[in-house]
């Protein structure tokens, strides 16, 4: 799977595989350890965020779960 | 005017499982991770960022011609909740929004019965922005949606079938275990659903 940013595919499957790992193998299991993928997830952040700034992706200020607030039940 | 859809499906596959093969996508052309936090509470928040095409009926290429080029932006955000075992996601496309605006909310349950088994409820808000054009644009929304929500199911199949490789052999694959029981699609006049408005191409 690529990234939005063409040069941040490989960050992004480096992070991916340390996230998977630490899911899969620490926080499904209730283990409260630290994340061993912040650094990763820094780098690739970088990356993808000046990607998103340069394709003018409107994505900055959108509230977490934002148009879900006024979403009642089914 | 918003078209509502909502249906149940069963998954006989371990929550757990179902949530690691959650991060794998298909059918996108990119997909990043732009957030992630772990809550005090242990519950992990994310937000995604996805790209895929835009692939529109003829008439709507036509009639939207500035529409076809253009990626659509979707977010995802989602929550996994370890002490509910319980994973909500919320999805919408942040362009094109006044040609089609799509809501997704999917939440995957671990099931109270039978551990072994995933419940899914997955609902939808389709509503068009577009003069004239809202309850066609909706209808085909809506019956994309429906055959997307095949493509997703077998998506998430392969992504199960990859995950931890022999492990996944001996479970209970998603393939024909899917049953939609009580689909449901209704039309809400709602508020803040656009109203009328002169044609526009966006």
């Amino acid at each position: 799977m690529n990234s939005v940013g063409e040069g941040c595919t490989d960050l992004k499957r480096e992070y991916d595989q340390c996230f998977n790992r630490w899911f899969a193998e620490k926080f499904l299991k209730g283990d409260r350890s630290g994340d061993p993928c912040t650094e990763m997830f820094k780098k690739y952040q970088h990356c993808v965020q000046k990607a998103i700034k340069e394709k003018d992706i409107p994505i900055d200020g959108v509230e977490f779960m934002g148009p879900n607030k006024d979403k009642p039940g089914g | 005017m918003v078209k509502y859809f909502s249906n149940d499906i069963d998954i006989k596959t371990t929550w757990d499982q179902v949530v690691s093969a959650f991060w794998q996508s298909s059918h996108v052309l990119t997909e990043d991770v732009v957030f992630r936090e772990v809550t005090a509470d242990r519950r992990l928040l994310s937000r995604r960022l996805l790209t895929k095409t835009n692939r529109m009926p003829r008439w709507a290429e036509f009639l939207f011609p500035s529409n076809l080029s253009r990626s659509v932006y979707i977010v995802e955000d989602s929550v996994v909740d370890l002490f509910t075992k319980s994973l909500t996601t919320y999805t919408w496309n942040l362009n094109h929004a006044t040609l089609m605006k799509v809501e997704e909310r999917c939440v995957f349950r671990e099931s109270n019965e039978q551990p072994a088994l995933t419940l899914l409820r997955r609902e939808a808000w389709i509503s068009s922005g577009v003069y004239g054009f809202s309850r066609p644009i909706q209808e085909f929304g809506l019956s994309r949606f429906k055959s997307n929500q095949v493509k997703s199911m077998k998506g998430l199949e392969y992504a199960l079938s990859n995950l931890h490789g022999e492990a996944a052999l001996h479970q209970p694959s998603v393939r024909n275990t899917v049953k939609a029981a009580a689909e449901k699609a209704k039309t809400l006049a709602s508020a803040g659903a656009p109203q009328k408005q002169p044609q526009q191409y966006v």
